[in-house]
């Protein structure tokens, strides 16, 4: 069917395989019509890719199930959809069924619940062939076992009978691409299709998608909120705000010379992998619009400090610029392109308190928190009434770290690591499995009740999910004063810090009576910072506290983070997978890979010459926002996915996936199975835990 | 999996052990078999009723250890003891279980069925009129008692009895008059299941439709049914094969612990349409201070409430590959 189908594409280059003019989606809500897509226009030809960013509710997955016509009847779709020149707006549900799966591809974001549980992986991708060819069930079954193959699936030919839940969450999301490119489609969307997947995974699975679109030639629409995977993945960019189309254009344009203040904001209030600078970020002010009862008007405006009196009445209509094909919608692009303004210039970043102890040296500086050797096994049990041990999970295997007053460790690893195992030992101040926790100087097996919860006042946390973390039947006021109330806080004074402290993490303290739900995600987790200060701690442990964000929230609490981290003379312990968003904040990385530390060091030590195969593995993963920087990268992929901490890998843990030891001859290979590395120092506070480490630099 | 059955099975003889052994404790001490005979006009000679009694186990002037070993020995032996009046218990519940299982079973297998086509098909139009509907009938059903439903077709059949001057609808007992055309035993028979089935099949459909059809607005709203659809699948199909058959999955450990424990479920439709089966006899024995019969029926509750267990067990082995293989 393949070859067929290419030669036919090949005959009409110059009409685009998707034509999209004039998009509007509508749906109906109980607060009124809620208008998600607004005159969304756009061409993809074979081979391309299309990048649609946007934050959340910006419309952008709403366009693609509407190409796909995937909404329900209810929902209102004006405009025009081509695929190949014929019209798919207006076709009957039975008519475009014959086209999704087979000219039309989809490839979701949470790939763990987007396959059937209870069929097997050669079911799933065979149904998709024969829905749309008649071929026999053997013939269906060789072509998966191939598209399995194709997308990197080791023993295709035993793995095509497993069921989606013995595959991890970068494997099944590689079967949903054999699924999508199973009928050599003529155009794939990819809705976030490496959100949910962790960095060294994301870049396996983006190598696949790019491998997928050669084999296939369709044209690809990616979806995405991550400007580097766009750096790296896309040919031309569509920029969503509020349902609306505010920029567009190719990728250098977009990424070198933007004229629309969202998208200019954008790319400058993500922190940068590569960016030496860390100082505060420039900061896009306010949340995204709800898209139900939009003001007349730019509604952008209410955000863009180049507002002025006409954003206010009229909404821009989206004009060409300077570049070819690039169109941006803002009354102000002209006075934009003629003075070639900067983020620098339209974003100008706040200043930030100067930490009192900036200028005494660390190791001047008290020890916050210690942990030697520090090891948490769990059983692992297995039965339901005759419960049994039979094994046991190393989460963390013996781990040293050190944090000193006003400083912050930033902890970077991958899912399953043991960076939350170690965040909860810390927290529960209780005795390890071995090893020893000091916090503010006491042991923390050593500590009597009373002397427990004394310290517990000391030592903090911010959650990763803001929306889960508040208690949505309280109102702010009592939220963030539950923990004074504990901690035996005179009543009036109570009442002061509440409001002294919603100003502090700025938000109006006049809204205290109000419940979580009237407050967006960035507000939430300004609620959450203040709760965790209200007891006046010391020690701070934030765990991932910006992943759950969009990205123009992103900047706005890391910068809050830091000026009362300089203000209060916090100490953090920062958790997080993104090592951008590290590298800004941290003074120090500690690297963790299946409950080691496999390295550690002052943030400059390690970002510009990181030396364990896994920190450079996992730098080379993360996509930068930078085109011209991605096309030039060198790349470390990785094989496979992180083995379980029940049963590690014996020497060291990380040879099973690492890059250096499939090069090293036999001899060596030895010393990295048998004997485990330890942390050896590479220079003033930079230590790694490899037998052949070789530094790289690598951004 | 042989293993792991059998060890849940050991686990739960156990466990059915302790509840029985319970019961008669409860049963030998709470109820009083002698004013049974106590009350008869004329009065029997006390002398008598001790003999009596001591015959059956029942004084109470025998210490309480030394009746339980009594009873559970000839329980191990097989015999379940009589009543105070002397009859088998074993032998009354060996005849009634198939009286409740010829009343129970078409009725409570059809109410599954047609409750899971309710539920599954309301599911699919959730708040349009036809949900809204279904949904109302059947939240009307679950909060009317059982015996007021029973009751009230019972009322119905009688007026449609006596207005089409037949006897179409015969609701006392299991059988009736027979006549004696061919096979007229067998339409007898069904003369007087078709009303309690009846009552049985909308009972069940109405509590499973509601089940079903939570299970399957979860299973609609699921990320698998949107990549079925965008493989192609008409919408139905991707229902059917996709969503539908997920939903089962709950479903069928219900389904397999509902049937196994119906025997005793249907008190009310047993007492009402005078079928003399396992539920009417466990309120008759309470009634009637049959210690014996008492703890029978509640050790036979038990085996089927296990039985439902483990038939539940290996019917979501059957559905879910999770479990199976995992």
């Amino acid at each position: 069917m393949s070859q067929t189908d290419a030669g036919r594409r090949g005959e009409n280059p110059t009409v685009p395989v998707l034509q999209v003019r004039d998009l509007e989606v509508t749906f109906p809500s109980e607060a009124g019509p809620v208008r998600a897509v607004r005159g969304l226009s756009f061409d993809v030809s074979a081979g391309e890719s299309m990048a649609i960013v946007g934050e959340s509710g910006s419309g952008k997955s709403v366009t693609s199930l509407a190409i796909m016509g995937l909404h329900p009847a209810t929902t209102r779709i004006s405009g025009s959809i081509k695929l190949s020149g014929e019209e798919l707006l207006g076709r009957s549900d039975a008519d475009m069924s014959r086209l999704r799966g087979r000219k039309l591809a989809m490839v979701f974001q949470d790939p763990l619940s987007a396959l059937t549980p209870v069929y097997t992986i050669g079911d799933q991708i065979t149904e998709t062939i024969q829905a749309h060819f008649d071929v026999p069930k053997a013939k269906a079954w060789s072509r998966a076992i191939e598209l399995l193959d194709l997308v990197g699936i080791p023993n295709p030919r035993e793995r095509v009978k497993s069921f989606p839940f013995e595959f991890s969450g970068g494997m099944r999301q590689r079967v949903m691409i054999a699924m999508a490119i199973a009928n050599d489609p003529d155009v794939i969307i990819a809705d976030e299709p490496t959100t949910a997947l962790d960095v060294t995974i994301q870049a396996q699975v983006l190598e696949v998608l790019k491998k997928a679109q050669q084999e296939t030639g369709a044209a690809i629409i990616m979806i995405t909120h991550d400007l580097g995977i766009v750096a790296g993945m896309a040919d031309r960019v569509t920029v969503m705000y509020a349902g609306r189309p505010v920029e567009q254009g190719g990728l250098d344009d977009i990424f070198y010379r933007p004229r629309m203040p969202y998208t200019i904001g954008l790319l400058g209030t993500v922190p940068r992998l590569d960016a030496t600078d860390t100082g505060p970020l420039p900061v896009l002010e306010g949340n995204p619009p709800s898209v139900v009862d939009l003001p007349p008007g730019c509604p952008f405006e209410p955000r863009c400090p180049m507002a002025i009196e006409v954003c206010r009445v009229s909404e821009p209509p989206l004009l060409a610029t300077d570049g070819p094909g690039h169109v941006a919608a803002c009354h102000r692009v002209e006075t934009v392109i003629q003075e070639s303004l900067t983020h620098a210039e339209i974003f100008p970043a706040p200043t930030i308190a100067e930490s009192a102890l900036a200028h005494v040296p660390r190791s001047e500086r008290p020890v916050v928190l210690e942990l030697t050797g520090l090891k948490r096994h769990y059983p692992l049990m297995k039965g339901a009434i005759y419960r049994r041990r039979i094994g046991t999970v190393h989460a963390v295997d013996g781990i040293d770290l050190e944090l000193r007053t006003g400083e912050t460790l930033g902890l970077v690893g991958e899912s399953g690591c043991g960076k939350s195992t170690t965040l909860l030992e810390i927290l529960n101040l209780g005795t390890p499995t071995n090893g020893s926790i000091t916090v503010l100087g006491k042991d923390t097996r050593r500590l009597g009740r009373r002397e427990r919860k004394a310290l517990r006042r000391n030592l903090q946390v911010v959650f990763q999910d803001p929306m889960a973390s508040l208690d949505p039947r309280m109102p702010i006021f009592d939220i963030i004063a539950e923990p004074m109330g504990v901690h035996g806080y005179p009543k009036p004074e109570i009442e002061a810090r509440v409001s002294e402290l919603l100003q502090l993490v700025g938000l109006e303290p006049s809204h205290a009576d109000r419940y979580p739900q009237h407050f967006s995600g960035g507000q939430r987790q300004r609620i959450g910072i203040a709760r965790a200060l209200s007891v006046e701690p010391k020690l701070m442990v934030l765990d991932e506290p910006v992943s759950a964000l969009d990205v123009s929230i992103q900047a706005g609490i890391i910068n809050l983070l830091e000026d009362l981290q300089a203000r209060l003379g916090l100490s953090y312990l920062f958790v997080a997978h993104d090592l951008a968003v590290i590298r800004h904040i941290a003074d120090r990385v500690a690297v963790m890979y299946l409950g080691h530390i496999v390295e550690e060091g002052s943030v400059e030590a390690v970002y510009s010459a990181p030396t364990h195969p896994y920190t450079q593995a996992l730098m080379s993963a993360i996509p930068i926002p930078d085109p011209e920087t991605e096309r030039s990268r060198q790349r470390i992929m990785l094989t496979g996915d992180l083995p379980s901490p029940a049963d590690p890998p014996s020497g060291c843990t990380f040879r099973t996936r690492c890059p250096t030891y499939a090069l090293l001859p036999e001899a060596d290979q030895g010393r990295c199975r048998t004997v485990e590395p330890v942390l050896e120092s590479w220079g003033e506070d930079h230590r790694a835990a490899c037998h052949f480490a070789r530094p790289l630099t690598l951004v | 999996m042989i293993r792991y059955l059998g060890r849940r099975l050991l686990n739960y003889a156990a466990l059915l052990f302790v509840a029985v052994s319970l019961t008669w404790v409860l049963a030998a001490t709470q109820l009083n078999p002698r004013a049974l005979f106590q009350l008869r006009q004329p009065p029997i000679d006390p002398e008598v009723i001790e003999n009596q009694l001591l015959r059956y186990n029942l004084s109470e002037n025998v210490p309480l250890v030394e009746r339980y070993w009594t009873w559970l020995s000839g329980v191990l032996r097989g015999d379940w003891g009589y009543s105070p009046l002397g009859v088998s218990v074993a032998e009354e519940i060996s005849t009634r279980m198939w009286v409740s299982l010829r009343l129970l079973l078409i009725g409570t297998l059809l109410g599954i069925l047609l409750g899971v086509a309710f539920g599954a098909w309301t599911a699919t139009r959730q708040y349009r009129v036809s949900d809204r509907v279904v949904t109302g009938i059947s939240l009307l059903i679950i909060s009317t008692p059982a015996f007021v439903i029973g009751h009230v077709t019972q009322i119905g059949a009688t007026w449609l009895n006596n207005l089409t001057q037949t006897r179409m609808f015969e609701f006392i007992g299991e059988t009736g008059e027979v006549g004696d055309y061919p096979l007229a035993d067998l339409v007898d028979r069904a003369q007087h299941l078709l009303l309690p089935t009846l009552v049985l099949i909308v009972l069940g459909a109405a509590s499973m439709s509601r089940i079903q059809r939570n299970l399957m607005l979860d299973s609609l709203g699921a990320d698998y049914v949107r990549t079925a659809r965008a493989k192609g699948l008409r919408e139905s199909k991707a229902v059917m094969k996709h969503a539908l058959r997920t939903a089962l999955i709950p479903t069928g450990t219900y389904v397999a612990f509902s049937v196994a424990t119906m025997f005793t479920g249907a008190t009310f439709t047993e007492r009402i349409f005078n079928f003399p089966g396992i539920g009417q006899y466990g309120v008759d024995t309470i009634t009637n201070r049959d210690v014996n019969g008492v703890v029978a029926v509640t050790a036979f509750a038990g085996v089927c409430v296990l039985v439902g267990a483990v038939l539940s067990d290996i019917m979501v082995a059957i559905l879910d590959p999770r479990v199976r293989l995992a």
